[in-house]
């Protein structure tokens, strides 16, 4: 079985960025927001493993910050929601509109 | 030669004295302050005594000749190998003189102020500033150092501001003590770059080292030395400036102006400060320096005739229009000082003789301090009853106050140079040493005699024997007087100081003074009263009867002799107008031509640049601060933004 070439699996980790700073930029909803951050850590855990797997088969440097990666993300996401919680609380909603009192 | 470490006590304990009263004696020791500080006081003046005696008597003379000692030194500060401060105590006899002196006036006016400030809400803080201020007299005149006199010099000016300022609540006090301050602070200026020259010339700031270093130049001195500004030698003008700061404390003309206001403070301490000790402290500096005024050009020591020449004709004129009882003193030292100034003017290189000045000087300023103490605590006990501090408030006082009565005619008889009492002795001095030196002067001095005469008599009649409003002497229109009952005039502890420094006006002429302190240390002979005496004892006869025929009864004399010299007359009662002019001075052209230009450059140019920069920056943000919109979206585009043109710059610039 051939290989799939590198620059297709860059392309799907790109593809992933970008829809999820699409989702970023785009949704007024704080969990859909949360998600598309999962999306762009996501693509760049495909990153690491990809160049890991491809460039320097014999190491693991790769695989072991994807590791992190995947706790720290879960950890922020524990977070984000505690956060996006008590806006919900305060504001009865949460659509990231709603939460702009800091301002000038 | 014996040890005289114990000499630092002397000045130390008032200190202590200070330090106790000014921590504790509000709330703890109030009705002892009074009684802590004179102790104390007492214990330095029998220590100033014993230390006199031991030095003029027992150990101070090696071969006849009176030798400077210096009793402690102690590093101060030390800048580099060759340039320190010391804290020295330097003994000599103008110095012992001066010790006993202060700590004896202090002493007395100690004593006397118990009675006189008796209740006073501030009675512990009043000791404790009279503390500080007989401190730092008695170091200054201890002062073996320039640097160290100076520190001295300021303290005893910031005691004088404090306590001429005791009456915080009166505007008038505070008004005086402020311009007291300005003015000898503006006199201190020149006394302190007058220091700095001096000791730049002599390098070292000791006394002794100086005066021998100036007197005699050495060769590699001798360039600076030379050095001239606008054709006067440094030296001269380090001398002159000297001088000035000497003739602000001390009140000379044109730098008076103080010292009559300066009589808003405690009448006590107007005997202590503005009579006896602070103002002579002038004097007491040109005589510590006086080997290099007596080297140094001659018109230096021209410019201390006249100007204390000046000062004595000027204030005593002034002296025979006042009518408050301690303007009429004030100006009256600002006379005497005026007196022992032109006297230490009149040195001529020749021998012996020619520093008669210096002696007659100091023997006026020993005497000065015991009838002049004793006028003003007079003055505090007559203001004490009559509770007013003007002329015409007064009169027919001799039947009501007798002791008071005694003890102001002794210290008018002193002043007014009518032997045997003590002025007599030291004025005579003064004026065979102008006699000697300069005619002119002695004419000024002969008059200004015949003046003080006048207008001290003419203070004496009408506080003591005019009557106002034609009651009846002794009939008890003063309410204290009537309240006292008992009591006659005042408590023990006023009429003590009274009658001790009675004793003192009237007897201290004997001392025979020539033989304690003289210029080169060699005792003098004292010098035959002569044919001289005639003409000045006749002149303040002449005073004491004009102002009797004017003023020994209610008549309206004075007001025709008033109007017949009124140009004059009008001159004197607004004191020439001096204060006019310095106001003139100050307020039109200061104010207008200094004060007005920084003024403006302050509020403009200034304040303008921090306003403006204020401003834009302001303006900045207001036009920037729609950025922040409060919107997480937003943030997170500047954010990526951000982060992407970083990236193009690390990717296209760094690469």
């Amino acid at each position: 079985m051939s290989q799939v070439p590198l620059s297709h699996i860059l392309f799907v980790s790109t593809a992933l960025f970008f829809i999820g700073m699409y989702g970023l930029f785009t949704r007024r909803n704080m969990i859909t927001m949360l998600m598309s951050v999962e999306l762009i850590l996501n693509s760049v855990n495909i990153n690491f493993v990809a160049f890991n797997k491809y460039l320097y088969p014999d190491k693991l440097e790769g695989v072991f910050f994807t590791l992190f990666i995947v706790a720290i993300a879960a950890a922020e996401a524990a977070v984000a929601i505690a956060i996006i919680i008590n806006l919900y609380r305060n504001l009865r909603s949460i659509d990231v509109e709603a939460a702009d009192e800091m301002k000038f | 030669m014996s040890n005289y470490a114990y000499i630092a006590w002397i000045p130390l304990l008032p200190l202590a004295a200070f330090v106790v009263l000014g921590l504790f004696g509000r709330k703890y020791l109030r009705s002892f302050s009074g009684v802590i500080g004179t102790a104390v006081v007492l214990t330095s003046a029998v220590l100033s005594l014993w230390a006199a005696y031991e030095y003029f008597f027992v150990a101070g003379k090696v071969d006849g000749v009176y030798q400077p000692v210096i009793a402690l030194k102690v590093a101060w500060l030390s800048f580099s190998p060759g340039l320190s401060i010391d804290m020295s105590i330097i003994l000599d006899p103008i110095s012992v003189m001066m010790i006993v002196v202060v700590s004896f006036v202090s002493l007395m006016v100690h004593l006397f102020s118990l009675g006189y400030m008796k209740g006073e809400e501030r009675f512990g803080t009043y000791y404790a500033f009279l503390g500080l201020f007989t401190f730092s007299m008695l170091g200054l005149v201890l002062s073996g150092n320039i640097f160290e006199i100076y520190i001295f010099w300021e303290l005893v000016g910031c005691s004088s501001f404090l306590l001429i300022g005791y009456y915080y609540d009166r505007p008038t006090a505070v008004a005086a003590a402020k311009k007291a301050f300005i003015v000898t602070r503006f006199a201190d200026l020149g006394f302190l770059i007058g220091i700095l020259i001096l000791s730049f010339q002599a390098e070292t700031l000791d006394f002794r080292t100086l005066i021998q270093r100036l007197t005699e130049p050495s060769p590699q001195l001798a360039g600076d030395v030379m050095g001239s500004f606008l054709g006067i030698s440094l030296l001269s003008w380090g001398l002159i400036l000297v001088f000035i700061g000497g003739a602000g404390k001390s009140a000379l003309f044109p730098l008076h102006i103080w010292l009559p206001d300066a009589m808003e403070g405690p009448t006590p301490v107007s005997a202590l400060i503005h009579a006896a000790t602070m103002v002579v402290a002038g004097v007491y500096l040109v005589a510590r320096l006086y080997p290099v005024y007596t080297v140094a050009d001659p018109a230096v020591l021209q410019v201390i005739l006249y100007a204390g020449a000046l000062s004595a004709l000027l204030a005593a004129i002034i002296a025979c229009t006042q009518t408050d009882i301690k303007r009429i003193l004030a100006y009256s030292t600002m006379s005497q000082i005026g007196y022992m100034m032109f006297a230490l003017g009149t040195f001529r290189p020749v021998g012996a003789e020619g520093a008669l000045g210096f002696t007659a000087a100091m023997f006026h300023l020993f005497t000065h301090a015991f009838f002049k103490a004793l006028l003003f605590l007079c003055a505090g006990v007559i203001i004490h009853q009559v509770h007013s501090n003007e002329m015409r408030d007064m009169g027919g006082l001799r039947k009501s106050m007798p002791l008071t009565h005694g003890c102001f005619l002794i210290a008018c008889l002193a002043i007014a140079g009518i032997p045997p009492f003590s002025g007599f002795f030291s004025k005579e001095e003064i004026l065979l040493a102008a006699y000697n030196a300069n005619k002119l002067v002695y004419a000024v001095g002969l008059f200004t005699s015949g003046l003080t005469a006048f207008y001290m008599f003419r203070l004496y009649f009408s506080v003591f024997w005019r009557l106002p409003g034609g009651l009846p002497a002794g009939a008890g229109h003063f309410e204290g007087a009537e309240a006292g009952g008992g009591h006659g005039e005042a408590p023990a502890s006023m009429k003590i100081p009274l009658v001790v420094l009675a004793v003192g006006a009237a007897l201290a002429g004997f001392i025979p003074f020539s033989r304690l302190v003289t210029y080169d240390g060699k005792p003098m002979a004292p010098h035959a009263m002569g044919l001289s005496v005639i003409a000045p004892v006749t002149l303040a006869l002449l005073g004491v009867l004009l102002a009797g025929y004017l003023y020994l009864r209610e008549s309206d004399r004075p007001g025709r002799a008033a109007a017949a010299l009124s140009g004059l007359y009008r001159l004197a009662c607004h004191k020439f107008y001096i204060d006019e002019v310095y106001f003139f001075i100050t307020k039109k052209i200061i104010f207008n031509l200094i004060g007005r230009p920084a003024a403006w450059i302050d509020r403009n140019i200034v304040d303008g640049l921090m306003n403006a920069l204020g401003a834009l920056t302001a303006r900045i943000s207001a036009g920037i601060k729609g950025i922040q919109s409060g919107r997480v979206q937003d943030y997170a585009l500047y954010f990526f933004a951000g982060i992407a043109v970083l990236a193009v710059l690390f990717i296209y610039i760094y690469t």
